[in-house]
């Protein structure tokens, strides 16, 4: 029933108290925390940093502006609606599309405006944001996602979430919305985690509740044929936070969007430790790697040390699919 | 310096400290740290408390007096300013307070440590009052004072004798419906029970005497005395209870005041009031031999939480017990890695389950928090803002613990009444937190964290309330350091939770 806690050692795998102490508490400075906790904030400086995020079309900041919002929203086919302050992807909201007086959500369901200004009436009241602080609702354009996904996913949106460790892209996963995990791109409510080859973005294992899958419960796609494109770009993404976050541990959020490549979604300064599961692998071996490196090294040589050595053989990976 | 030998230096430190300290009271004092033969020693605390006026002020109180089976082992007097005395009166022995020109509230405070005499004894009758005023009800109206001699003519059918008569007499007036005749006597005649039926007594030539103590029981705070008649029918003395009518004298009862003279008398101020409170210890026989040298030879003890006054004491006797369910808090987040909703939050919950027990706080806990959870689906229907919201879910956690209070207490489960010890803004963010997390996670999630929460605080419970931890948290205080260092050294643990060896499980296979 329990797992050898030496043997789990041995693999290196995290566990969240060392995770706690020795990579967040020691490499995430807390006065960065609001930078990512913001996603205001961190979209304005990476912006200002040339890192590509989804276009900002608005905030709302006072329940007084939800009168006009029939105005705010004309003209805006498909929007994503998020609290500032939010986290876990509570409290958004993406509309796909509008039919005459109603928004479509990416679920088929039907909206009237007066759901919408409840919505943004609840973000501003902080429901989402911890604490219960006021918040600020932020009106983003709606991600193209690359249809490459759309085998992969149901119903929801996938993202890739990278670990940067100082900067170097550590880890990497998708996760895969299910049915059960209702469109949330959330593993412990039923998402499928993809492990990633950081060489070369192909899959390495997928796992829905710890287990190993092999096809999505869904879509019945085969995962061993999943291939990320822009590999390269999202790992110099990911990479590049470094710098503007000054947070050693750091999980980033990408998405793909059809015409605009890998956007930025989300910043994480507490990234969980499903990853390991999905890649089969355990996080301190990579870290240990990576504290062996010198600390000036730029995004493109840091993404290439990582590329190097973190890689599996091309061909071993799909290999492995096949074994489980 | 790194800072894991801080954390080692530190934890070293406060952990040697504290079992120094243990082993200095233990070896050195002789203080038993197992107690073998132990003694219940009671402390009675009396609470004076008056607001001056800018005038001189005299307070004076009756004291008890010594009493057969029960042992007065000191006395203790803490009055800032004020001088004391103690004074013979004909009725008996009275402490005196007294200070000049005496502005805004005041504390008194009078303690006593009572010890219990072990093996059976029966107590001396007082000696028969040879003479008694004779009670002629002549200052009461005329249209009073024929209801009182129709009552007691009534009450006079249906007894046999003196004991019979009383016993009557005391149940009419302690009836949940009193007759028309008590209702007006007590309403009118402008005296409180006891003196009231004092008088009656008296006026039918029964020799009786009144009675104020205290029932040795646990720990309890802001009681007042309980008042008895103690009444002669020329051969014995036997004692009336006003409430539950004839008692036997038992061991436990202390007398504090017998007579007519009023227990406190304050000149020069206003809003006078007195309260007492108890609190019981074990303490072992040897200990008790020795106390009075042992404050003499350490300081140590001058300064413990035995100095403070009792009611105090009984605060901390819970306080000290919080660190120990903390403790356990940090063992079961960290170490086993359950998921609790909100922090302390079971911490808190645990201290309720110990004024309800245990079973009847989980089955209140649960129907509390699953009654909140469905109003507050339907206040998030109306949608509120998040302030008026908790705020609302509040009030309904409000009504529903006064109206299963009542509920209860018509159907007759006592137990239930003690919800109130439940904090009720920390079950309204529960309430919140839960329905949240049910919205968002799905109601499994709301299992697991209300799962977690419980099971902590139950453990938090078992510790809390085991009396070796109680008697080790409250004699020797300096074991929080230990708690201290623990909790310290628990805080930079970096290994594996045993949740995440089962969710790791997969891995090395």
């Amino acid at each position: 029933m329990f797992a050898n806690p030496f043997k789990l050692k041995k693999l290196g795998i995290l566990g969240m108290n060392k995770r706690n102490i020795h990579y967040i508490g020691a490499h995430n400075d807390r006065k960065y925390y609001p930078l990512v906790d913001n996603k205001l904030k961190t979209k304005i400086i990476a912006q200002s940093a040339g890192i590509a995020v989804p276009k900002l079309i608005k905030t709302i900041e006072r329940q007084s502006q939800l009168r006009y919002l029939k105005e705010i929203l004309e003209g805006i086919d498909g929007f994503v609606l998020k609290p500032s302050q939010g986290s876990g992807g509570k409290g958004i909201l993406v509309i796909v599309k509008r039919e005459g007086d109603e928004f479509i959500k990416a679920n088929g369901q039907r909206l009237e405006l007066r759901d919408i200004q409840r919505d943004i009436s609840n973000i501003l009241s902080g429901l989402y944001s911890l604490g219960g602080k006021p918040d600020v609702a932020m009106l983003e354009t709606l991600v193209e996602f690359d249809p490459i996904f759309d085998r992969y996913s149901y119903e929801g949106v996938p993202d890739i979430r990278v670990i940067t460790y100082r900067g170097y892209p550590a880890m990497a996963m998708l996760r895969c919305s299910t049915r059960e995990s209702d469109g949330k791109a959330n593993l412990h409510q039923g998402a499928v985690g993809v492990g990633l080859n950081i060489a070369t973005g192909k899959a390495l294992y997928a796992v829905q509740h710890g287990s190993p899958v092999t096809h999505h419960p869904d879509t019945g796609y085969d995962f061993s044929e999943l291939e990320i494109p822009h590999w390269e770009k999202i790992l110099t993404l990911a990479a590049s936070c470094y710098e503007v976050t000054h947070l050693g541990y750091l999980g980033v959020d990408i998405v793909l969007d059809k015409n605009l490549g890998p956007l930025i979604l989300e910043l994480n300064a507490r990234p969980g430790l499903a990853i390991q599961i999905a890649n089969r692998m355990g996080a301190v071996k990579r870290y240990d790697v990576i504290d062996t490196q010198q600390a000036n090294l730029d995004v493109a040589q840091r993404v290439k040390f990582s590329m190097d050595h973190f890689g599996m053989k091309t061909g071993e990976d799909s290999m492995m699919m096949k074994e489980m | 310096m790194s800072r894991r030998f801080q954390v080692l230096l530190i934890t070293f430190t406060l952990a040697f400290t504290g079992f120094f300290i243990v082993w200095y009271k233990v070896g050195v004092l002789g203080i038993p740290f197992l107690p073998h033969e132990k003694r219940s020693v009671y402390t009675i605390g009396a609470e004076i408390s008056f607001v001056g006026q800018k005038k001189s002020v005299l307070v004076s109180m009756a004291l008890p007096e010594p009493q057969e089976g029960i042992q007065i082992l000191s006395e203790d007097v803490a009055s800032s300013g004020f001088g004391y005395a103690e004074g013979e009166t004909v009725n008996g022995k009275r402490a005196e307070w007294s200070k000049r020109n005496v502005v805004g509230p005041q504390m008194l405070y009078y303690s006593l440590e009572v010890l219990i005499e072990p093996g059976e004894h029966k107590p001396k009758p007082p000696i028969a009052p040879s003479e008694q005023e004779t009670e002629t009800l002549s200052d009461l109206p005329n249209m009073l004072q024929d209801t009182a001699k129709n009552l007691l003519h009534d009450v006079r059918s249906r007894s046999a004798d003196t004991h019979s008569f009383t016993a009557q007499l005391i149940k009419d007036f302690s009836a949940k419906e009193p007759s028309q005749a008590v209702k007006i006597l007590l309403a009118q005649a402008g005296e409180s029970k006891i003196d009231l039926l004092y008088r009656l007594l008296r006026y039918r030539k029964i020799s009786v005497r009144k009675i104020h103590g205290l029932y040795l029981e646990s720990a309890r705070r802001n009681i007042a005395l309980t008042p008895m008649l103690d009444v002669y029918d020329g051969k014995d003395w036997q004692l009336y209870d006003l409430n539950k009518g004839k008692v036997v004298r038992d061991k436990n009862f202390f007398v504090w005041q017998q007579g007519n003279n009023s227990l406190i008398e304050v000149t020069g101020a206003k809003k006078s009031n007195i309260s007492f409170s108890l609190n019981e210890r074990q303490v072992p026989v040897q200990y008790l031999l020795d106390k009075k040298e042992l404050v003499k030879k350490a300081a140590i003890l001058d300064f413990s939480l035995f100095t403070l006054p009792i009611s105090e004491q009984n605060t901390y006797r819970h306080i000290l017990l919080v660190p120990f369910g903390a403790l356990v808090v940090v063992l079961l987040r960290i170490m086993i890695g359950l998921r609790t909703s909100g922090t302390f939050m079971p911490v808190l919950i645990a201290l309720a389950f110990m004024e309800t027990t245990l079973s009847a706080g989980l089955v209140m806990f649960i129907m509390i928090v699953g009654m909140g959870l469905i109003i507050r689906s339907y206040l998030s229907s109306l949608n509120l803002l998040l302030v008026a919201r908790i705020s609302a879910v509040m009030i309904v956690v409000i009504l529903i613990m006064s109206f299963m209070s009542i509920l209860s207490f018509k159907l007759g489960i006592k137990e239930v009444l003690t919800v109130t010890f439940f904090p009720m803004i920390i079950l309204a963010w529960t309430i919140e937190r839960m329905s949240i997390l049910w919205e968002e996670e799905g109601a499994k999630e709301v299992f697991i964290q209300g799962g977690g929460s419980l099971i902590v605080a139950v453990c938090a419970y078992f510790v809390m309330s085991d009396p070796f931890v109680s008697h080790m948290a409250f004699n020797f205080p300096e074991l929080l350091l230990v708690v201290l260092a623990v909790i310290i050294m628990i805080g930079r643990y970096s290994g594996y939770r045993l949740s995440e060896l089962i969710r790791f499980r997969s891995m090395v296979e």
